[in-house]
């Protein structure tokens, strides 16, 4: 359950890491398809190389994608409903990566923000990219 | 078996002896509770657990993450069969502290968080990648004696 807090909290790390999405992003999936190479599988059309510029597009999406989000967490299902019908119609990523592809997140944010990812800023975020990956999932069945 | 390529076994060897257990410890530990605050149900007896400033200022909870932490070594000095290391320690877990193993797994990935803050960007995801199976070989061992 997130509260106005860790709500407080999300948006000012989302405002922080928002000028450097494409960065934040590109680190984050780099560090899926090292520690997680079925996650992989997934990108046969695309370069993932580690500075690759498909890369820090697709990096920079999905964080714009989480950003945006969260400026209105409470209308999660209405604000990702377009993403909700293309991976579940067309991407069709198991759900199991996306708690992955969190975990890396989170690692980046870690490597980025060093102090200033405190305990109770990990908190939030952690509820707020387990909340992101269930929305996205629903559709899925 | 698990099978360590050299430059896996260089990283966690490497991480490990450039660690403040003293402050690391408490961090991964603290950060634990914090993040999966369900599993403040291990430490009833630890005193005063109510918010995140009362947990880091806990000196039990501090020196228990110390002890944790070190628990560590036994692994990073035999890599090659942290199986059988663990072996009694997975009993105490299951039989005496009645420890969920899934919890395991929730305290690996805090620890990760803090050796990621910080080290920075020095924590690459090729060391990610060493420190994680690392973790997972430890967890699957500690988890291993529960039936």
């Amino acid at each position: 359950m997130l509260t106005e807090k860790d709500k407080k909290l999300i948006i000012e790390i989302c405002n922080r890491i928002t000028p450097m999405a494409s960065f934040i992003g590109a680190d984050a999936l780099n560090r899926l398809f090292t520690v997680y190479p079925g996650a992989k599988t997934y990108f046969s059309h695309l370069d993932i190389s580690p500075r690759s510029a498909h890369l820090r597009s697709h990096g920079e999406k999905i964080v714009l994608a989480i950003a945006e989000a969260a400026e209105n967490i409470s209308q999660l299902t209405v604000t990702l409903a377009p993403l909700q019908t293309l991976h579940a119609y067309q991407l069709r990523i198991d759900p199991g990566k996306f708690k992955l592809f969190s975990n890396c997140m989170l690692i980046t944010l870690a490597c980025y923000l060093q102090e200033d990812f405190t305990e109770v800023a990990h908190a939030a975020m952690d509820k707020y990219l387990s909340a992101f990956a269930a929305v996205l999932a629903e559709k899925y069945r | 078996m698990v099978v360590w390529s050299e430059s896996e076994r260089s990283i966690i060897t490497s991480i490990f002896s450039s660690l403040d257990y003293d402050d690391i410890g408490p961090k991964a530990l603290c950060r634990c509770l914090i993040v999966y605050p369900w599993t403040q149900r291990y430490f009833g007896g630890y005193g005063n657990l109510y918010n995140a400033t009362a947990i880091k200022t806990n000196p039990l909870i501090a020196a228990h993450g110390i002890k944790v932490l070190h628990g560590l070594d036994r692994a990073v000095k035999n890599m090659d069969d942290i199986k059988a290391t663990y072996a009694e320690l997975s009993v105490l877990h299951s039989e005496k502290l009645h420890v969920d193993p899934d919890n395991f797994r929730l305290l690996a990935d805090c620890l990760a968080i803090v050796i990621a803050a910080q080290m920075g960007t020095a924590f690459t995801s090729e060391i990610q990648a060493a420190f994680q199976k690392f973790v997972a070989v430890v967890v699957s061992a500690l988890g291993r004696q529960y039936h």
